[in-house]
Parts: C-alpha cells; sequence; structure tokens
C-alpha cells in the first residue's frame, strides 16, 4: 500500500477510545468495538423493554416486540422440535444481537466528520465467542441429557458396519469443525462487504480528483455503492438468520440425536 | 517476477473460488424457485432447508476470500 491510496483495512481498526488500561499484562482498554457492543445492547434493551408493557390491546411499539418474539418461537419450535421453547431466549438475543450490530455496523454515521460506525461483527474474536457459546451449549446440553449416549450422534443410523471406520471420523471432524465455520462465516461475510463498500468510496474520491473522465467513474462507484449498500442490508439480515437458524439445528442433533 | 508479484497472482488465484461459490449460490436459489413455482404450497416450509443448502454453499466461497486476504495482508513476501 503507497500512500496516498485509501487503505480499505483501515475501518477494522481497534483503538481504545480514552486511553489503554492494562491489568494484570491484559489489554482491558475501552475500544471502539466494546463502545459498539455497548450501543447495540443498549438499542436492544430500549427496544424491547418497550414493547413490555402487557397492554390488552397492544399498540405498535408492542406488536412490533411480539412479532420479534414469535419469530424466534417458530424458529425454535420448527427446527430444534419437541422441548425447543427452553433455548428460545438464547436464540432470541444471538439473532437479535447479530442482526443489530450488523446493521448498526452500516449505518452511514460517516457523514459527520470524525464520527464512524464499526461493524462489531466484523472481528472474528467476537463472531468465534458467539459461535463457541453455541458450540458449548450444544455440548453442555447434549452431555446433560444423554450422558455418553450423546456420542452415538456419530453414527448414522442404517450405516452398514463396514462403513463405520470411515464413516465415525468423517462425523467427528465434521462436528468439530462447526463453531469455526460458523463463526467465520458471519465475520467473512461483513468484512468482504465493508471492504466493497470501502473500495467503492474511495473509486468515487480517486475520480474526483482525477478529473476528465475520473467524473464518470465517480457516477458509476457511487451508483454501485447504492445497490451495494442495499445488499449488504439482505446479508445483515440473512447472516443473523442463518447463525440462528444453524445454532437452533445443531440444538436438535443435541436435545434428539438424529 | 518478484515475490509481491506473484502474491498478487496468488490471491488473484484464490479469488476464482468465489466465482465459483457464486455458482453454486445462484444453483441453490434457482433449484428452489424451479421447486416453489411448481408445488408453491410446500415452498414455506422448506425455507430453512434453502438456507442451509445456502450456508453451506456460500462458506466454501468466504474461505476462498480468507485465503486470498491471508495471501495478500498476512503472508510476508
Amino acid at each position: 500500500m503507497s500512500a496516498g491510496k485509501i487503505d480499505p483495512m483501515e475501518q477494522f481498526h481497534v483503538a481504545p477510545l480514552v486511553r489503554p488500561i492494562h491489568i494484570g499484562g491484559f489489554d482491558l482498554s475501552f475500544t471502539n468495538s466494546a463502545l459498539f457492543m455497548v450501543v447495540v445492547g443498549v438499542l436492544l434493551a430500549v427496544l424491547v423493554s418497550g414493547g413490555l408493557k402487557r397492554q390488552l390491546i397492544p399498540g405498535r411499539w408492542q406488536v412490533l416486540v411480539e412479532m420479534m418474539v414469535t419469530f424466534i418461537d417458530d424458529m425454535a419450535r420448527v427446527n430444534i422440535g419437541k422441548g425447543g421453547k427452553k433455548y428460545a431466549p438464547y436464540i432470541f438475543s444471538l439473532f437479535f444481537f447479530i442482526l443489530f450490530s450488523n446493521l448498526v455496523g452500516v449505518l452511514p454515521l460517516a457523514i459527520v466528520p470524525g464520527l464512524h460506525t464499526f461493524a462489531v461483527t466484523s472481528h472474528i474474536t467476537v463472531t468465534a465467542v458467539l459461535a463457541f457459546f453455541s458450540f458449548g451449549i450444544v455440548m453442555f446440553v447434549g452431555l446433560a441429557k444423554h450422558g455418553l449416549k450423546f456420542f452415538s450422534l456419530f453414527v448414522p443410523h442404517g450405516a452398514p458396519g463396514w462403513l463405520m471406520p470411515v464413516i465415525i471420523p468423517v462425523e467427528l471432524v465434521s462436528f468439530l469443525v462447526r463453531p469455526f465455520s460458523l463463526g467465520l462465516r458471519l465475520f467473512v461475510a461483513m468484512t468482504a462487504g465493508h471492504i466493497l463498500l470501502e473500495v467503492f468510496a474511495s473509486f468515487v474520491v480517486q475520480g474526483l480528483n482525477a478529473g476528465g473522465i475520473g467524473y464518470g467513474v465517480s457516477i458509476l462507484s457511487f451508483v454501485m455503492i447504492v445497490g451495494v449498500s442495499a445488499l449488504e442490508l439482505l446479508v445483515c439480515a440473512i447472516q443473523a438468520y442463518v447463525f440462528a437458524l444453524l445454532t437452533s439445528l445443531y440444538l436438535h442433533d443435541a436435545v434428539h440425536l438424529h | 517476477m518478484t515475490d509481491l508479484g506473484a502474491m498478487y497472482i496468488g490471491a488473484g488465484l484464490a479469488a476464482i473460488g468465489i466465482g465459483l461459490a457464486a455458482l453454486g449460490v445462484g444453483n441453490v436459489f434457482g433449484s428452489f424457485l424451479e421447486g416453489a413455482l411448481r408445488n408453491p404450497g410446500a415452498a414455506d416450509g422448506q425455507q430453512g432447508r434453502l438456507f442451509i443448502g445456502f450456508a453451506a454453499s456460500e462458506l466454501l466461497g468466504l474461505i476462498a476470500f480468507v485465503v486470498a486476504i491471508l495471501i495478500l495482508f498476512v503472508v510476508k513476501g
């Protein structure tokens, strides 16, 4: 990267907001990432608590919150099956935390100088923690519910005996890869989208600086940004949905063993 | 050819995988739409499976993207 070019990776920079705090050899600074996690948490808390008035005739706000709850309840009921309602609160928190942090990440707040949003989920440290939470809950539920019988998950029904030496390692690997694929998918989808937007934005700036045919490039790139932003909104929702859906499917495996 | 040039060529080659994953994702949604138009009544019940197929084929493209990014930013030429 030579000087004067716009570095598309700069937007993912995590920096302490006030000053670095080091306690016992750990960096515990309050960073921009932490700030946006707090923002997402507060937004979600305000949205949900506003709809908890339990009126007999619900207002608009309460209907919205009821729709959110019903959506997750249906997902848990359909995908986890019997006894799935127990896990709905976890899936609710997961889905709406991811959805809100994705959406807050693409807010065009950079129009105000000095202010720019930070996509929490564009860092694998955050998404991997969420994925390992899901994986840990699946392991815990499976072992607590079925004991050592949980490991029959790796033996598919109806497979002939001579196939077992092949199929058990394959199933084991596919089980162990789950948290990585879950975290990686969300992280990469968000990172790729933000890099794409930044690259087109740098085309706009550089085209304006170049003048002449550059103006045409700028206009085309700007139109492209609008389109890609719309696609990004779709990807935000789909990735949150996929994360919650796969978590509930893995929970189905743990609860019912196939 | 310099090491840096070879790195950029490698990253470009890794990016081919993203296009191949695009074929896969298109196939998932195209087949779903084809089936859904034949039997619209059954379409809503299969949306979960649609997104599982989407997630599985998309993941491979995203891994290709990760490889390209690793070559560009992590490998020191």
